[in-house]
């Protein structure tokens, strides 16, 4: 019986990818384990298996298409003596049935197209600055190559950051530029190499510290804190830490309670730290090299859903943007909405619709936690009297609370409604995809926010 | 390695050889298949394979009584299915619904089974071992003469609370046997660029706890050494280090470019060790038919079909369970 060949899904974030090269043709016989072709996605260059065996009948896609969505039948497998002449290229795709609904389906929160209207009341760079589209994946790699190049005391250490080229592949070629003497491979020992990029920070260098995912610095975060965040108050001055932590934080895709937690508010609440959480790439870029040359320790959040999102990034020798300053993505008047990291997300195709319903939403992205800019918000609330704040994190004791008890405090008078905040549900992560959206906020979540402030 | 322990491979029964056969290929069935159902978008997140790796797990479940315990990481099917947990349930936990195991909030990593004494799949490099020996302090505690076996890999085995955990467990004398199954990788880290120490069992001397290192290609070694390691813990002489050679035949997890091994290197391993091939050849060597082996490799094929198909129809989690077992039933105030 003839069974389709489908694209795989090769990562938990992957959706569409490149089907560079077969390495069959068609006529071949296969068995279970030989490569069939291999697959890029944005994050690697996959051999694709063969799980039975058979003969190659036909081949679907031409090797070097782009953007082939998962599950696209791409090739026709035969039994011996059977032909795939009369099988149809557009044969319905054998996916799998959809999963019987539980009850009435979440709103759907597909990643939005990266957002146009960028509207900065202060911009980072000045005006008529080519602008290069880049990935924030790249943009951080370029900010940590630019530094390296710039001070030899910077270095970058972690797990499969040097041969493996990052396990999100953040460190792409990083190896190759700067050899292994500043691109360090470590064993799996957060705690351990988290100590010592501390101690190397007081003995004169300037560690980037990359953690593979922040669930893994809870092993490292008496370092974090005890070490690198006390220690120049303890020492009177004498000693700081100008180290960075950095890596993906937040939930990804289904991969579970363990490796989904979003430590924005944990971090942030630790004096001696600053806490950066950039949602665009020019701001990943221009934050991580702030962040590289801060003489104190620096929790750099990032997001790996964000990783393949492209955005402009100003073309400039050298690109910073200092802590503790919003940017503002949109100007609006009926209502503020305050967001950083992968919030922004929701928080501008929110405003979006809002617009098109006659709503005009400000949007804020704080993009630093720690410093926080408050006074960017409250200058807003000042003029569209009500606010809301999206994040994807636990909302108990979280920076949405925080950020509400300041506007509280700065901007009473000016409130006509409660701030609001979206945020992630009270709940470990579920691994379950409709349980999983539903712990999430979502863009209507913050439309009804919106609404329920502004009394439509 | 191999020859060491050639002498005590040729006195296993054909009964037994036949068990060691069916359990190893569930196993390898079942994870090709959750391999394919990823592919297809049905499993998503994380999902660690175990094939190669199914005699370690078979070996040493053979040593075990009701009332043993099992604890280990991410790369958890073949524990679940070797220690007798139902295959609908796994797969449909793999794909995140309502029949499986965690009524789909745990997912390929984090599996549990109360009833098999299976306390999981966890998710964080290293963590599982502390909690392993938590678990034989309990049998110690209570005065039972129950063994708890805590897995862990190459790359765990240099996390620091693995010899806090050792140093403990000698010192309180606790019935665990930790398993390393050293499968020469952690993701794409190969042992030797993480550690410089020759054996990884051998570091168990500095706190004094014995342990050997064993071939776990060879399901009958691996059971004599589980043996001996299970006797030692049940005499009450303390933990036991299995130190187990094994490989693992597909990436790290699914989205593992591979670029830190050689094609090579892999099919060697796959030609010239197999497990499943070594235990085949040896019962056709004796006095099996090859259609007795057909007919078992039908009947599993068929077990983990039916499981793929359960673990499609089931339905997706109601969503109400977003909100239960954040706290035990009953016991949460009103106003929690
Ligand atoms: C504390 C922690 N650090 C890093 C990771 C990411 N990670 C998951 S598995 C893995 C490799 C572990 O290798 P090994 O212990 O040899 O087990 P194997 O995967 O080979 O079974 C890494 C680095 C993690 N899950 N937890
Ligand atoms: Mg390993």
């Amino acid at each position: 019986m003839a069974t389709e060949i489908l694209m795989p899904a090769l990562s938990p974030t992957m959706e569409e990818g490149t089907l560079a090269k077969w390495l069959v043709k068609e006529g071949d016989t296969v068995t279970s384990g030989d490569i069939l072709a291999e697959i890029e996605t944005d994050k690697a260059t996959m051999e694709f298996e063969a799980v039975d065996e058979g003969i190659v009948g036909k081949i679907l896609i031409e090797e070097g298409s782009e953007g082939v969505k998962v599950n696209t039948p791409i090739a026709i497998m035969v039994e011996e003596g059977e032909s795939a002449d009369n099988l149809s290229a557009s044969a319905p795709a054998a996916t799998a049935e959809p999963a019987p609904a539980a009850e009435a389906e979440a709103p759907a929160s597909a990643a939005p197209a990266a957002p146009k209207a960028v509207v900065s009341l202060e911009p980072d760079y000045p005006e008529g600055t080519e602008m290069v589209s880049t990935t924030v994946r790249e943009a951080l790699r370029d900010a940590m190559a630019e530094e390296m190049r710039r001070d030899d005391t910077v270095f970058l250490m972690g797990e499969e950051v040097a041969q493996y080229q990052g396990a999100y592949k953040i460190s792409q070629g990083l190896l190759d530029e700067f050899g292994d003497r500043r691109v360090v491979d470590t064993p799996i020992t957060e705690h351990g190499f988290a100590g010592i990029g501390v101690g190397a920070s007081w003995g004169g260098l300037r560690p980037i510290v990359e953690f593979m995912t922040f669930n893994f610095a809870m092993q490292a975060i008496d370092h974090i804190i005890n070490s690198a965040a006390k220690t120049l108050y303890m020492s009177g001055g004498q000693m700081g830490s100008p180290i960075v932590f950095r890596g993906p934080n937040g939930a990804a895709a289904r991969v579970g309670a363990q490796h989904s937690q979003d430590y924005a508010a944990w971090y942030a609440s630790v004096p001696g730290l600053y806490v950066v959480q950039p949602f665009s790439a020019a701001d990943a870029k221009g934050l991580l090299k702030t962040a590289i040359r801060d003489p104190n320790p620096v929790v750099f959040l990032e997001n790996e859903i964000l990783y393949g999102r492209a955005f402009d990034v100003p073309k400039l020798d050298d690109f910073t943007i200092p802590f503790g300053k919003a940017r503002v993505w949109r100007e609006g008047d009926d209502v503020t909405i305050v967001s950083w990291g992968i919030g922004m997300n929701y928080a501008l195709e929110a405003a979006d619709e809002l617009a098109k319903e006659g709503i005009s939403a400000e949007v804020i992205d704080m993009r630093t936690l720690r410093p926080l800019d408050i006074e960017t918000v409250v200058r807003s609330v000042q003029k569209t009297n009500r606010c809301v704040t999206v994040e994807e994190a636990w909302p108990i004791a979280s920076m949405s609370d925080h950020i509400g008890s300041e506007i509280m405090r700065e901007a009473f008078d000016y409130l006509d409604a409660p701030v609001l905040k979206c945020t992630g549900k009270d709940v470990p992560m579920p691994y379950a995809a409709n349980l999983e959206k539903l712990a999430l906020t979502s863009t209507k979540e913050v439309i009804d926010a919106v609404k329920a402030v502004t009394y439509r | 390695m191999a020859a060491k322990r050639a002498t005590r491979k040729s006195n296993a029964s054909k009964e037994e050889l036949l068990k060691y056969y069916r359990e190893m290929l569930l196993i390898r069935r079942f994870e090709e298949k959750a391999g394919q159902l990823y592919g297809m978008g049905l499993i998503g997140g994380f999902c660690h394979l175990y094939i190669g790796q199914e005699a370690v797990v078979v070996g040493l479940e053979a040593c075990t009584e009701e009332g043993d315990k099992r604890i280990t990481t991410y790369r958890d099917h073949g524990h679940m299915l070797a220690c007798g947990m139902d295959p609908k349930g796994i797969m449909a936990e793999l794909t995140g619904r309502s029949g499986g195991f965690s009524a789909g909030k745990g997912g390929s990593m984090h599996m549990f089974s109360a009833e098999k004494h299976f306390y999981g799949g966890h998710g964080i490099v290293g963590a599982n071992v502390p909690l392993g020996a938590g678990l034989a302090f309990a049998d110690k505690y209570k005065g039972n003469d129950r063994v708890t076996f805590t897995y862990f890999g190459d790359g765990a085995a240099n996390q620091g609370q693995v010899y806090e955990t050792y140093n403990m467990a000698e010192l309180w004398m606790l019935p665990v046997v930790f398993v390393i199954e050293n499968n020469q990788y952690a993701m794409g880290t190969a042992v030797k660029r993480a550690t410089k120490s020759p054996s990884l069992w051998e570091r168990g001397a500095a706190y004094g706890i014995a342990g050997e290192e064993v071939d776990g290609m060879d399901v009958l070694a691996v059971k004599a050494a589980g043996q001996k390691a299970i006797e030692h813990c049940r005499a009450g002489k303390g933990p036991y280090i299995l130190e187990v050679m094994t490989y693992r035949y597909r990436g790290h997890s699914m989205s593992d470019p591979a670029k830190y091994r050689t094609r090579d290197e892999v099919q060697k391993m796959r030609e010239e060790r197999d497990a499943i091939e070594q235990v085949r050849k040896r019962l056709l060597e004796g006095d099996a038919t090859e259609d007795e082996l057909k007919a078992i490799d039908k009947e599993i094929k068929e077990i983990v079909n039916e499981a793929a198909e359960f673990s499609k129809e089931s339905p997706e989690p109601d969503l109400a369970e977003l909100w239960t077992d954040i706290y035990v039933d009953g016991s949460a105030p009103q106003n929690a």
